[in-house]
C-alpha cells in the first residue's frame, strides 16, 4: 500500500479533489464581496456619505478597488437609486451573498463527506483484500481483535480528513488571505499587525503540537493492544476460569488502562495548554486593532467605517487560521495512524492478486499426481517439521499418512492444503507449482479437513455449502426501487474501487456437488451428512427445534396426516399408552396444569412462563371459573411440600433440577412468603403474592409430583377455564398464543412436539426414545425425512460453532470437504475428536462415498491410529519429520519398520 | 399411588426402614415413577448398574442366563427392593428383572440415592447397618454350609 497517505489521497481521487478546488475558488467572490459590504451600507446610506443633497442618487453595484500598484479598477458602472433605496437595495445583496455563500458550503461539505466516506470505505476494502491474502505465517502472529480494530476504528478518522486533505488549506487559506488582503487594502498597518501575529501562531503552534502527535501514536498502540486482549480474554475464557486467573486478567486490564489515561492526560494538558496559547495569540490581535485602529480614528487618519470593516474582517481571520492549524494537526494526526496501520497491512509474501481472482467457469478436473518435491517445512522456532521429502500422490490413490508424535505428516497434508509454506523444495501439481495455481483450482479441485474446525456463526446449512461459494453464478433480477438501489450498489462500489459482485446472487456450486440446482441439492447432502453420521444428530436437532413456516411448507400442511399416522403407529404397536392427546375437551394428565389452563403455545412474552400467572387476563379468567382459590391453596400446599422436602439441601445440589415449581435461588424468597401468607385469609392477600403462588401451580404434574392435588372436579374446572380463556380472548392477546389444534401447525412449538400433539407419559421410561424412533420412521415413510432434516440444518452453529459437540463440528468439516466431490481429498487427522469405533465407521464411509458414482479422487488421510491404515491403497509412514517408510500395506506388514512397530 | 404412600412402601422396604420419614420423601420425590407391562425388561444380566427399582404393585421374575436359556431364580413382590448392590458397588447386573404383571416401581437413579448418602450421614449409617446385618447373616450362612 502506498505509504504516504497523501499520495494514497491524490492517487484515488485527484479528479474530485481538482473539481472541489475549483468550486471553491469560484465560491471566493461572493465571500469576497460580502466583505466590503457593510462599508459600503455604513458609510453609505446610514452615514449619508454621497447622499448630502435630498433626491441625491449614488450608482448601485458599481464596483471599483483602489488596489496597490495598479490604482483605481472600475468593473461596472451601476444604476443610479436614492438614499433609501441603495439601503434596502444593499442590504438584499447581502442577504442573497449570505444565500449564495450557504450554497456553497452546503455543496462543498457535501461533496467531501462523500469523498471521504469513499476513500473509507476503499481503505477499508483494500485492508481486509489484504488480509483475504495474507501468508499462513502471518496469522500466527496477530491477535485477529486487533487486525479488527485497524480496520475498523483506527481508520475512522481518515475518512473525516480525506474529504478535507485538499480543500481544507484552499478553502481556509483563501479564506483567511481574503480576510488578510482586505484589512491590508482598508490600513497597511493594521493588516501588518495582524500578519505578524499569524506568522507567529503558524511557527509557534505546530512546533508545540509535535508532543502531541507523539502521544497519539502511543495512544494508538495501546489501544489495539487493548482490544487484542480483551479478545483474548472472551476467546480463551474458559482457561481464565479453569486455571482461576481472572484477577491477574483484571489487574492486566486495568493496568493496560492506566496507561491509556496517562497517555490519554497528558494528551488533554498539552492540547488545552497549546489551545489557550493560539487563542491568547487570537484574541491579541483585536486588542491592538481597537488601541491602535481606534487611536487612528481619534487622530482622523481613519474613518469609522474603515475600522469598523477591518474588525468585522478580523472577526473572519482567526477562525479560519484556527482552523487550518487544526487541519495540520488533524494531518500529522492521520498520517500517523495510516502509517501505523500500512506497517502492520504490509507483509512479506503476501498471496498475488491473480491467486484469487474470481472464475466463474469450473475448471478442468486435476489429472495430474500431486507430488513433494525435496520438501522441507520448519515451525515458527526453526525446528524442522518435515526434512526433504519427496513423494508423489497419484490420482485416485488412497494413501493413509501415519506418523509418530514427531513425524510431521500433518505439515504436509496442510502444505497440500497450501495452510503452511514450505521453506524449501515444492509441491507440484504435474509440473506446475501448486501455489502458483489459482484457488479456482486448488479450491475446487481440492478439499481438506483438519481436526481443527472453524465454523461460523451462521446455520448449519450455510457451513455446509460454504465449501461451494465461490463465484456468483446468477444475475438477481431486480424491479423498481431494488433495482435503482441494486444500480446505485454497483457505482458507489466501483467508485470506492470494491468488489461489485452480487452477495444476494445465488453462490452454490451445484454442479460440482454433483446436483443441478437447489431441488436436487438436497440428495447430495443428505448423503454426505450421512456417510459422516451426522444426519441422526441433525434430525434431532430439527425435532427440537420450531421450523420457519416460510421455508417448510409440507410440515405444516400434512401435519394432520402426521398425528393421524402417529396414533395408528402407537396403536398397532401396543404403544397407545406412552403418549396422551391434547384433546381440546379433555383434561391431559400428563401436561402441567398451567400447559391444560392454557392449552396452547406462548409466542409471546405476556403469557410465557413466569408472566402468566400475573396477567390481568388470565387472572380474571381463573376467577371466573372459581379457580383461584383452588389454585392459590395448591400452590401454597406445594410451596409447604417443597420447601419441606428441599430447604435443607445447598443451593447447588442437583436435586433442584427435579424442582420443577421454583429455582434454589426462590426458595428463600418462598419461604418467608409462606410464613407471611399463613393463616392469612385469601382475600388478604396482594395481587403479586397470589401471583407468585399461583404459579407454583402451574408447574404441576399429577403423575410426576404425586402430591395428590388433583381430582375429577378441579379437572372439569380447568377444562372449562380454559375454553372461557379462548371465547373472550382479548384483541392484544390474539397473537401471545396459539391455540392448540388439531388440524394446525403450532409455529411457536418444536417439531416434535407438533407430530406428538400431547404428552409422553411420565411413567414409561424408555418412552422418549422410543417415540423420538417411531417419528424417524414416520417422517421417512410419509417422505417428510427430507424435511426435517432441512429444519436442523436451519440451526444456527454459534460463534466459532460452538453451539455444536467438538465431534459434530469435525464431522461437519469432513462432510463439507466431501460436498464439492474434489479430486484430491486431504484430510488431517479429521476426526479426532470421536472415538476410534466411530472414527473407522465414518472411515470407511467416506471412502465409499468419495468413490460413489465413478468418481475416483485420491485421498490423503493422516490417520490417528496406524490400525486405520488397512483401509488404504498406500501407507506412508513419517517418523521426526522424515519418511521412512511407504508402500502398500502387505509391503509394510511383511517388512520389519516402525509400521508395524506402530501397529503393535 | 401419592407421594406419601411411597413413602409407606420405602419405610417397609429393610434398607429404608430406619431412615426419617422426610428424607424419604425426599428421596421418592426425586426418583422416577416409572410402570412397566408384563412382559417388559426393567434391565439385563450385564448391563451396567445405574438404578435400583423398589417395586410398589405387581410382580417380576429375576431370571439368570444359563446354557439352556434364562432361570427364574427369584419372584419379586411388593415392597421388595431389587438392583441396590449395583447402586452401591460399580458391578453391572448380575441378573435380568422382567415384569410378570403389570408393574409399578420407584426408580432411584445411583447418583441420587449416593448424593442422598452423602447429604444424610445418619441415613447412610442405617444403610450400613442393613448391609452389615446381611453380611453377619451371609457369613453364618456360609458357617453352617461348611460345617454340615
Amino acid at each position: 500500500m502506498e505509504p504516504s497517505l497523501a499520495r494514497y489521497i491524490w492517487t484515488h481521487t485527484k479528479r474530485q479533489q481538482v473539481w472541489i478546488l475549483l468550486i471553491v475558488v469560484l465560491s471566493m467572490i461572493p465571500y469576497f464581496i460580502s466583505f466590503d459590504l457593510p462599508k459600503l451600507i455604513v458609510n453609505g446610506p446610514i452615514q449619508g456619505k454621497g447622499f448630502g443633497e435630498p433626491g441625491a442618487t449614488q450608482p448601485f453595484m458599481r464596483l471599483h478597488y483602489n488596489l496597490p500598484f495598479i490604482g483605481e479598477v472600475q468593473f461596472f458602472s451601476g444604476f443610479q437609486l436614492d438614499r433609501t433605496e441603495t439601503l434596502f437595495a444593499l442590504s438584499i445583496v447581502f442577504l442573497l451573498l449570505v444565500i449564495i455563500n450557504g450554497l456553497f458550503k452546503l455543496y462543498i461539505n457535501t461533496y467531501k463527506g462523500r469523498l471521504g466516506e469513499r476513500m473509507l470505505r476503499r481503505i477499508r476494502f483494500d485492508l481486509v483484500d489484504r488480509v483475504l491474502r495474507f501468508p499462513p505465517i502471518y496469522f500466527k502472529r496477530v491477535k485477529s481483535a486487533e487486525v479488527a480494530t485497524m480496520v475498523k476504528d483506527e481508520v475512522e478518522p481518515l475518512g473525516g480528513f480525506i474529504g478535507d486533505a485538499f480543500l481544507q488549506p484552499v478553502l481556509l487559506g483563501g479564506q483567511a488571505l481574503t480576510a488578510m488582503l482586505f484589512i491590508m487594502v482598508q490600513n497597511f498597518w493594521l493588516g501588518t499587525i495582524a500578519v505578524v501575529i499569524v506568522v507567529i501562531q503558524i511557527v509557534l503552534i505546530p512546533r508545540m503540537r509535535r508532543r502531541l502527535i507523539v502521544l497519539g501514536r502511543e495512544r494508538q498502540l495501546t489501544a489495539r493492544a487493548l482490544s487484542g486482549r480483551v479478545g483474548e480474554i472472551v476467546d480463551g475464557i474458559g482457561a481464565v476460569h479453569v486455571h482461576d486467573t481472572s484477577n491477574y486478567e483484571r489487574a492486566d486490564i486495568a493496568a493496560r488502562l492506566g496507561l491509556i489515561f496517562k497517555i490519554r492526560f497528558d494528551l488533554y494538558q498539552w492540547k488545552f495548554m497549546v489551545k489557550f496559547l493560539n487563542n491568547f495569540l487570537a484574541q491579541l490581535t483585536p486588542f491592538l486593532f481597537y488601541m491602535i485602529g481606534g487611536y487612528l480614528v481619534i487622530k482622523g487618519r481613519l474613518d469609522v467605517g474603515q475600522l469598523v470593516a477591518v474588525i468585522s474582517a478580523y472577526k473572519d481571520l482567526p477562525g479560519p487560521m484556527k482552523e487550518l492549524i487544526d487541519w495540520d494537526q488533524a494531518r500529522q494526526d492521520v498520517q500517523v495512524k495510516y502509517q501505523q496501520v500500512v506497517e502492520q497491512f504490509t507483509v512479506e509474501g503476501l498471496i498475488a492478486p491473480r491467486i484469487g481472482a474470481l472464475t466463474i467457469d469450473a475448471p478442468g478436473p486435476m489429472t495430474n499426481p500431486l507430488s513433494a518435491i525435496n520438501l522441507s517445512i520448519a515451525d515458527d522456532g526453526g525446528g524442522m517439521l518435515l526434512d526433504r521429502i519427496s513423494l508423489q500422490v497419484k490420482p485416485g490413490e488412497t494413501v493413509a499418512l501415519v506418523s509418530t508424535a514427531t513425524g510431521g505428516a500433518e505439515a504436509l497434508a496442510e502444505a497440500f492444503a497450501r495452510l503452511n509454506w514450505p521453506d524449501s523444495g515444492k509441491i507440484a501439481s504435474g509440473a506446475e507449482d501448486l501455489f502458483e495455481l489459482p484457488e479456482a483450482v486448488t479450491g475446487r479441485r481440492m478439499s481438506y479437513a483438519s481436526s481443527d474446525v472453524f465454523l461460523f456463526h451462521a446455520s448449519l446449512r450455510d457451513n455446509l455449502l460454504y465449501g461451494l461459494k465461490h463465484a456468483p453464478l446468477t444475475s438477481v433480477p431486480y424491479e423498481g426501487a431494488a433495482a435503482d438501489q441494486q444500480r446505485w450498489n454497483v457505482h458507489e462500489a466501483r467508485r470506492s474501487g470494491n468488489s461489485d459482485l452480487d452477495i444476494r446472487s445465488d453462490w452454490i456450486d451445484y454442479a460440482s456437488a454433483g446436483a443441478t440446482g437447489p431441488h436436487d441439492l438436497f440428495e447430495a447432502v443428505r448423503r454426505v451428512l450421512d456417510a459422516v453420521l451426522l444426519s441422526r444428530d441433525i434430525l434431532d436437532l430439527g425435532l427440537r427445534s420450531s421450523a420457519d413456516l416460510t421455508r417448510h411448507t409440507e410440515l405444516a400442511r400434512r401435519i394432520v396426516e402426521l398425528r393421524a399416522a402417529l396414533r395408528t403407529r402407537l396403536e398397532q404397536e401396543g404403544l397407545s399408552g406412552l403418549v396422551v392427546p391434547f384433546e381440546p375437551g379433555a383434561y391431559n394428565k400428563e401436561a402441567s396444569i398451567g400447559q391444560n389452563l392454557l392449552f396452547g403455545a406462548a409466542a409471546g412474552p405476556e403469557l410465557a412462563d413466569k408472566a402468566l400467572a400475573a396477567n390481568p387476563y388470565f387472572a380474571s379468567v381463573l376467577r371466573q371459573a372459581g379457580l383461584d382459590r383452588t389454585l392459590f391453596e395448591m400452590g401454597m400446599e406445594i410451596a409447604e411440600q417443597a420447601i419441606e422436602l428441599f430447604a435443607d439441601l445447598p443451593p447447588d445440589h442437583q436435586f433442584f433440577q427435579q424442582l420443577a415449581f421454583m429455582g434454589a435461588e426462590e426458595i428463600p424468597a418462598y419461604e418467608t412468603l409462606l410464613q407471611r401468607l399463613k393463616n392469612r385469609p385469601y382475600e388478604a392477600v396482594s395481587e403479586n403474592d397470589r401471583a407468585m403462588i399461583v404459579t407454583l401451580s402451574f408447574a404441576y404434574i399429577e403423575p410426576r409430583h404425586r402430591f395428590g392435588l388433583l381430582s375429577e372436579d378441579l379437572m372439569s374446572k380447568i377444562v372449562a377455564a380454559r375454553n372461557r380463556f379462548y371465547e373472550t380472548l382479548p384483541s392484544e392477546l390474539q397473537n401471545a398464543i396459539e391455540r392448540y389444534d388439531p388440524a394446525r401447525y403450532i409455529a411457536a412449538a418444536s417439531v416434535m412436539d407438533n407430530v406428538l400433539f400431547g404428552r409422553v407419559g411420565n411413567n414409561h421410561p424408555d418412552a422418549p426414545d422410543r417415540i423420538r424412533s417411531i417419528v424417524y420412521d414416520i417422517l421417512d415413510e410419509l417422505g417428510l425425512y427430507a424435511e426435517l432434516l432441512d429444519v436442523g440444518l436451519d440451526f444456527n452453529v454459534g460463534a466459532g460453532g460452538r453451539r455444536l459437540t467438538a465431534g459434530q463440528r469435525q464431522k461437519l468439516d469432513v462432510a463439507r470437504a466431501l460436498l464439492k466431490r474434489p479430486d484430491f481429498l486431504i484430510l488431517n487427522r479429521p476426526l479426532s475428536a470421536l472415538d476410534q469405533r466411530v472414527q473407522d465407521k465414518v472411515l470407511r464411509n467416506v471412502l465409499d462415498e468419495a468413490r460413489c458414482d465413478g468418481h475416483s479422487p485420491a485421498i490423503v488421510w493422516v490417520v490417528t491410529n496406524p490400525a486405520m491404515g488397512m483401509m488404504f491403497d498406500r501407507v506412508i509412514v513419517f517418523d521426526s519429520g522424515k519418511l521412512v517408510e511407504d508402500g502398500t500395506l502387505e509391503t509394510l506388514l511383511a517388512g520389519k519398520g516402525i509400521f508395524k512397530e506402530l501397529l503393535s | 399411588m401419592l407421594l406419601k404412600d411411597e413413602v409407606g412402601m420405602l419405610q417397609r422396604v429393610p434398607l429404608f426402614s430406619g431412615i426419617e420419614p422426610t428424607k424419604l420423601k425426599l428421596l421418592a420425590f426425586t426418583s422416577d415413577r416409572v410402570s412397566y407391562s408384563a412382559g417388559q425388561i426393567l434391565f439385563r444380566q450385564g448391563d451396567e448398574g445405574d438404578a435400583a427399582y423398589v417395586i410398589l404393585s405387581g410382580r417380576a421374575d429375576v431370571l439368570v442366563d444359563s446354557d439352556s436359556g434364562p432361570i427364574k431364580v427369584a419372584e419379586l413382590l411388593p415392597n421388595s427392593i431389587v438392583g441396590e448392590i449395583a447402586i452401591l458397588c460399580n458391578s453391572s447386573r448380575t441378573a435380568t428383572v422382567r415384569a410378570a404383571s403389570p408393574l409399578e416401581a420407584l426408580k432411584i437413579s445411583k447418583d441420587h440415592f449416593l448424593r442422598l448418602m452423602k447429604e444424610f450421614p445418619e441415613m447412610t449409617i442405617e444403610i450400613l447397618r442393613v448391609l452389615a446385618d446381611r453380611l453377619s447373616h451371609t457369613t453364618a450362612d456360609l458357617i453352617d454350609a461348611r460345617n454340615a
